[in-house]
């Protein structure tokens, strides 16, 4: 497969593995191209991109800024106000305001789950979700899945811990739903309040027991805890959640001797990952970064880079 | 649209004293090959540039460096063709500064190509020299541009196609000319 017949990226569950095989295999030809002294390809010139936050993001919104710019494709960039929620109406008045703009492409965060998919029905632009509420942070999963290919020669057969809040992780349920189609098995673990309902549904495994969670695994990616969620009761303390799900040398001690960590980032050291694990050589966490660019470049070109099919 | 064959104009034989008399040429118009590089464009002027190089050994006794271009991000044409093309990865591991730098393709035609493998170098470094090597020159250029080096002049009308078969790729080493 050559080419990516559709118009959006919205989420990795209805993603192929074929799919997501072109966008890792673009992307390695990306990265090419951030290891030279001229970080710059002609390829979309002239075209138009918006770039849509309506929740704070330093990385992802940095890293769409310079996938765009190294690729030179024109942007824009509207960070929506942070105190209102901006949502119904005004997001109708958004996409209208899109369309007289010319703009070809954007690149939305928005904390209301499917929000992206609402934006994408409503507008001939492509849409990348740059992350939706609860639902899914696509160009995440995919960067994640790149750098653990980048870094094992395969995703097939290997064995993902996914740790901490998978419940309100957009960044899990896109990792759960690519790795899996990409034949890695994935394990879930972190306490029983922050876990997903409808566990089953995604053909996962749960271990409450981060010891067992991590035996004998590839990767284990730990997930940022959010301290307003400490504030609804669902985990008592900080100290008490990095005491029990916080990875450390003891906690991870029966994965492979080559396990990869990672983590989206911002990290809470000593809590999620201990500042020893971080630092150590088998943290991948700034490989994540680069592979983000490089993964973001892929899919601007892959949606904006030919005719689109009418 | 189905082609038919019209004529062979290389075959084994032919390709293999082109690409030596090239590599005689390449000598002679730079005075050696200390500062020369070759830089094969994706797909068929790579195992050409491997197989220039490999003369180019057999002829100095030194292996010069080579790079592999991939120029679909810098295509004219983007906006205008149906199927995507998919973007490979470019390797040049070597400066170009100052450095005659030998572009490789099997058959130059409208020239855009080469211009848009000459910005993709351009982007790379800055070389002394940029020349250009082509195994089949048909001609029907719609930009400025000429080879240095060229294995054979085939003359064609528009409406034919120059088939390149290079074994590392086709499993036999052959030019054709197909016609509709």
């Amino acid at each position: 497969m050559q080419t990516l017949r559709r118009k959006d990226i919205l989420g990795l569950e209805e993603m192929s593995a074929e799919e997501i095989t072109l966008i890792l295999e673009t992307a390695r030809s990306m990265r090419e191209i951030m290891q030279r002294k001229i970080k710059k390809v002609p390829t979309l010139r002239g075209r138009t991109v918006l770039n849509l936050f309506y929740e704070p993001s330093t990385r992802t919104k940095a890293s769409f800024e310079l996938a765009q710019k190294y690729m030179s494709a024109d942007s824009v960039s509207v960070a929506g106000t942070s105190s209102s929620l901006v949502k119904g109406e005004t997001l109708k008045d958004t996409v209208r305001n899109v369309e007289v703009m010319g703009i070809e492409c954007v690149i939305m965060r928005h904390p209301v789950s499917g929000s992206a998919y609402y934006l994408a029905r409503n507008v001939e632009a492509s849409v990348i979700n740059a992350g939706d509420g609860m639902h899914e942070h696509p160009t995440q999963g995919l960067l994640d899945m790149f750098t653990i290919l980048d870094k094992k020669g395969r995703l097939e057969e290997l064995k993902v811990t996914i740790v901490g809040d998978i419940r309100h992780s957009r960044v899990a349920r896109s990792n759960i739903w690519g790795l899996q189609k990409m034949g890695a098995e994935v394990v879930v673990s972190g306490p029983p309040t922050l876990m997903p309902p409808d566990l089953e549904a995604f053909g996962i495994k749960y271990c409450p027991c981060l010891e067992d969670a991590v035996d004998g695994a590839d990767v284990v990616m730990a997930l940022r805890l959010q301290k307003e969620r400490q504030e609804g009761g669902l985990f008592p303390t900080l100290r008490e959640y990095a005491e029990i799900y916080g990875l450390t040398s003891q906690s991870i001690a029966k994965a492979k001797d080559d396990l990869l960590i990672m983590h989206p980032g911002p990290i809470n050291r000593g809590v999620e990952i201990s500042s020893e694990l971080a630092d150590s050589n088998r943290s991948v966490v700034l490989e994540q970064v680069t592979g983000g660019v490089a993964i973001r470049m892929a899919l601007l070109y892959l949606l904006m880079g030919g005719v689109k099919e009418e | 649209m189905a082609l038919t064959h019209k004529a062979t104009v290389m075959d084994e034989k032919g390709i293999m004293q082109a690409l030596r008399r090239i590599a005689h040429e390449i000598i002679e118009h730079n005075k050696g090959i200390d500062d020369v590089v070759l830089v094969g464009i994706r797909s068929r002027g790579v195992p050409l540039a491997k197989r220039l190089q490999a003369h180019l050994n057999e002829i100095e006794g030194i292996s010069i460096p080579l790079g592999i271009l991939d120029i679909t991000l810098y295509r004219d044409d983007l906006t205008e063709r149906q199927d995507q093309p998919q973007v490979h990865t470019t390797d040049v591991p070597f400066a170009l500064d100052k450095k005659h730098v030998v572009l490789v393709d099997d058959v130059l035609y409208t020239g855009r190509t080469i211009r848009a493998a000459m910005d993709a170098l351009i982007d790379l470094g800055r070389p002394a020299t940029i020349q250009l090597a082509v195994l089949v020159d048909r001609g029907h250029r719609e930009l400025p541009i000429r080879a240095d080096y060229i294995g054979k002049n085939v003359p064609t009308s528009s409406s034919e196609r120059v088939d390149v078969k290079l074994n590392e790729i086709d499993e036999s080493d052959q030019v054709d000319i197909l016609e509709q």
